[in-house]
């Protein structure tokens, strides 16, 4: 009773790992690997979540060099 | 002068949104590719930026050699080393994307040979430039080179790609989009978001220089 319930459990979870990890080539009808199910563990937005700190992290910088820029024309007129 | 902000705030918003699509949203699966197909919001974008500031870079040489106003000539400098930047780092990402999915860094690949090729065209008009010490011939043999070098990108990165087969996608075709690789989805990111979102960026870059520029020669004629 017990390992048929195990077995019904695995099973299911190969199918479902299966179901979300099959992407298809269009053209050819391969399975492609995608991050399917890097995606599905939400550990993308981890990814995503660096970029937009660096990306933050430098257009403070930019925003930061068009001020100084800026206050240097003023002072110079 | 009034300083015009929105444009600014635009290319913030306009980059969060590529950089949060480009990750999330979803891409065709293409065997090869895999998910290096979102390079496309990033390498390809670089390429537009560069297009971009070197035709703004051409337009002052040309205005330069019509009006004579030093400035004309400051204008197309910095934007032709914004656009020697960006192109950098689309040959330099390039190479990067090639080597996982084509197997090396540099295959000698026409598309790759040609772009190497438009951006030595681009330093030549550096050293060229610092080559002279008059200002007003620099100037104005700097904007004719410059003139020159705007010409050679149309054979170097539109014409020689789309007639020889390389590896890179758009082999006989548009080498920056093709149809058979992406689909309205990618579009959707790529066009509204990436392609002016970047080029916005290049251009804040290089305003900064322009008026860092612009103070250091006011500093030199009060001196």
């Amino acid at each position: 009773m017990h390992k048929k319930v195990q077995l019904w459990f695995l099973l299911s979870l190969f199918g479902f790992i299966g179901l979300v990890g099959r992407a298809q080539d269009p053209a050819t009808g391969k399975p492609v690997e995608m991050a399917d199910r890097l995606r599905a563990n939400g550990k993308i937005y981890v990814v995503v979540a660096v970029l937009l700190t660096i990306f933050a992290g430098l257009i403070a910088y930019v925003i930061r060099l068009d001020r100084k820029i800026g206050r240097l024309e003023k002072g110079g007129k | 002068m009034i300083r015009q902000n929105w444009w600014k705030i635009l290319c913030v918003v306009l980059l969060i949104y590529t950089i949060t699509a480009g990750f999330l949203g979803a891409v065709p699966a293409k065997d090869i590719l895999n998910e290096t197909i979102r390079n496309l919001y990033f390498h390809v974008a670089m390429w537009f930026t560069m297009m971009v500031l070197f035709t703004v870079s051409v337009v002052y040489s040309v205005l330069y050699l019509r009006t004579g106003k030093p400035i004309h000539d400051i204008y197309a400098l910095e934007y032709a080393k914004g656009g020697i930047l960006f192109g950098c780092l689309g040959l330099v990402t390039g190479s990067i994307w090639a080597r996982f999915t084509w197997g090396a860094f540099w295959s000698n690949d026409p598309k790759q040979l040609c772009a190497a090729i438009a951006l030595l065209i681009y330093f030549a008009y550096l050293v060229l430039r610092n080559s002279m010490t008059d200002m007003d011939k620099r100037a104005r043999i700097g904007a004719v080179y410059n003139i020159f070098a705007y010409a050679m990108l149309f054979p170097t990165i539109f014409i020689i790609p789309r007639m020889v087969d390389s590896l890179h996608p758009g082999g006989m075709g548009n080498p920056a989009m093709d149809t058979k690789d992406i689909d309205p989805r990618m579009e959707m990111i790529f066009w509204p978001g990436a392609v002016p979102g970047w080029a916005l960026l290049g251009v804040w870059i290089t305003t900064l220089r322009i008026r860092l520029q612009l103070l250091a020669e006011k500093k030199l004629s009060h001196a």
